[in-house]
């Protein structure tokens, strides 16, 4: 590309708290509508809002996390627009005095890794759910409006136009959603609605300083989405730019079924949301030791736990992300390695076997006591069962629960092998086919996978197939 | 001041969403105009030294704990609905429009 692209992303989530930011009305998903409503988030004329500690909590964690400035004194203003998601026709945000200012999110992407620039992060009122009458959008003639979700606490974080690709758009959000998801300040349930992200984009010369004109994406459901739309967006813009045109500064759709962004044609001038200070609120101010304690409750974040990983366990990279992202799994793998010390191979069999049955079974990490994959592993480094009878137990031990030491003793299912044990059924085996061991001596191969077939089938699948292949060679070429 | 207001009417009503007759224009651009002035005249003022002030009480905000209460009954929300429909607000379509195309 001839152009080198620039872009700042908008992400919008939901704050975990139990009531809304300015009222006591629930915050829990998926209720009948308009059933989480008081004259407060209904904006009846009268109410007042009162700030709700958690949300501040929250967002200061949010920010903490974020390594952005939490100010101590900042401010709310009125957002003034219409629409019929916003009951009061104006939103309580933050304009001049945002709660945090600056920060950056470190970003891994093709082994090298930076740090992306936050602009601000501010709290405001979430707004409630349209729903469109009939099968399609445009056709419909009216709209029904739900205002649950309208004044749960929305945090709102933006970035600097520092973003160079859809791809690092994409690595950002994931990176983000991994630590605000670690600090406890949000669910991150794109499903849900509680992450959202819209982005400005435009391109300009390499090298420059100047920014060229901008687009907005909207609409980005996804975190493949936003990369997709973001790339999509750069090359729409590349296309007009090379054939000698310019770029109209307005708002585009992302169409999740065409794979195209859209242009919406909007009236001239940008938006004139008349900005004011929130007569209802007071200014938040907060106390520096407030600050400083909820830095100092902060938990480990992703990056560092994956550096640690890397470190203590002597994991790769790769296994350091997954067991980062799949926090679960990367707890069940540091507590099982509190008593096992081959950790390769513990991780070997916690991002293999064992994640596959998680997820064959629907179960997490969380509902497996660790204790019991030490015990399995235990066994099959002492030769006590084999890796089949080993895969098995850990499948039981996902589903129901059961104790593979007991599994093994009930059932008995230890290693059949030795000479003590396994030498007389390869002898019989060998007394009773005649053929194969002829067919073997004739330099047929086959004849001896054969062979062990029948002594696994005798022994129930617990004899060591090497061993067995091993030891029938060993007696035929003695006869 | 002869500068005619009616411009800057015209827009603050449309983003308010009002309609007003001519002569509504007229009147309120005077008013404009005079308000304006006044503003001027405080302006003259040296307040170099002044924080602006945003609120007139000097009280940081209050904050309660995150404790939900019984929120008002299905009915009781739906009360001043301009128009019901199941247990929704319903409202004219807004479906592909931004919200200042949105006409109130």
């Amino acid at each position: 590309m001839k152009y080198e692209v620039v872009i700042g992303l908008e992400i919008h989530l939901e704050l975990k708290t139990r009531s809304k930011l300015f009222c006591g009305c629930s915050t829990i998903f998926g209720k009948e509508p308009n059933t989480n409503c008081c004259p407060v988030c209904l904006g009846l004329p009268g109410s007042l809002p009162v700030f709700n500690r958690r949300a501040i909590e929250l967002a200061v964690t949010a920010a903490v996390a974020l390594n952005s400035s939490v100010q101590l004194k900042s401010r709310f203003d009125r957002k003034n627009y219409f629409y019929p998601d916003l009951p009061k026709a104006y939103q309580v945000s933050q304009y001049d005095q945002p709660l945090a200012r600056g920060g950056y999110l470190r970003v891994e992407l093709d082994g090298s890794s930076r740090n992306v620039k936050l602009e601000r992060i501010h709290l405001e009122e979430e707004a409630g759910k349209l729903v469109h009458s009939g099968e399609s959008i445009m056709g419909s003639d009216y709209s029904l409006v739900d205002y649950n979700r309208a004044g749960i606490p929305l945090l709102e974080i933006v970035t600097s136009p520092d973003i160079t690709s859809g791809r690092e758009a994409r690595v950002l959000l994931e990176e983000l959603r991994s630590v605000l998801l670690y600090s406890g300040a949000s669910d991150c349930r794109m499903e849900e609605g509680s992450l959202r992200c819209d982005a400005n984009i435009s391109l300009r010369p390499p090298g420059s300083e100047m920014l060229g004109t901008k687009t907005e994406v909207k609409n980005m459901n996804s975190f493949r989405a936003v990369e997709l739309a973001l790339n999509y967006e750069a090359g729409r813009q590349e296309e007009i730019l090379a054939a000698g045109g310019a770029i109209a500064q307005e708002t585009c759709h992302w169409d999740e079924e065409k794979k195209e962004t859209i242009p919406l044609r909007s009236k001239e001038g940008s938006s004139d949301y008349r900005y004011f200070p929130e007569p209802d609120l007071l200014p938040l101010v907060l106390e520096e030791a407030f600050i400083k304690e909820i830095s100092a409750a902060l938990p480990e974040l992703p990056a560092a736990r994956r550096e640690r990983f890397k470190k203590q366990y002597n994991l790769h990279s790769s296994e350091a992300i997954l067991f980062t992202v799949n926090r679960s799994l990367g707890d069940f793998f540091e507590a099982a390695a509190g008593k096992y010390s081959d950790y390769n191979n513990l991780a070997k069999w916690v991002q293999g076997d064992l994640l596959y049955y998680l997820r064959e079974s629907g179960k997490t990490a969380e509902e497996i006591d660790p204790q019991k994959i030490v015990e399995l592993l235990i066994m099959l480094d002492q030769g006590q069962i084999n890796r089949p009878v080993a895969k098995d137990l850990l499948n039981e031990m996902v589903l129901k629960g059961t104790s593979p030491q007991k599994m093994v003793r009930d059932k008995g299912l230890e290693r059949i092998s030795g000479d003590e044990k396994l030498l007389p059924i390869i002898e019989k085996v060998i007394d009773e086919n005649s053929d194969a061991v002829e067919n073997y001596r004739q330099g047929k191969d086959k004849a001896i996978a054969f062979l062990v077939g029948r002594v696994m089938a005798l022994t129930r699948g617990r004899a060591d197939p090497g061993e067995v292949n091993k030891m029938i060679k060993e007696i035929i070429s003695r006869r | 001041m002869a500068v005619d207001f009616k411009k800057e009417v015209e827009y603050v009503a449309r983003l308010a969403r009002l309609t007003l007759n001519p002569e509504e224009k007229e009147r309120m651009a005077g008013q404009l105009s005079d308000i304006l002035d006044t503003a001027r005249r405080i302006q003259e003022l040296d307040t170099e030294s002044v924080e602006p002030t945003s609120h007139v009480i000097d009280l940081p905000a209050l904050l309660r704990e995150d404790l939900t209460t019984p929120s008002l009954t299905l009915n009781r929300v739906l009360q001043n609905a301009p128009q019901r429909q199941k247990d929704f607000f319903r409202v004219p379509s807004i479906a592909g429009r931004i919200p200042e195309e949105v006409e109130g």
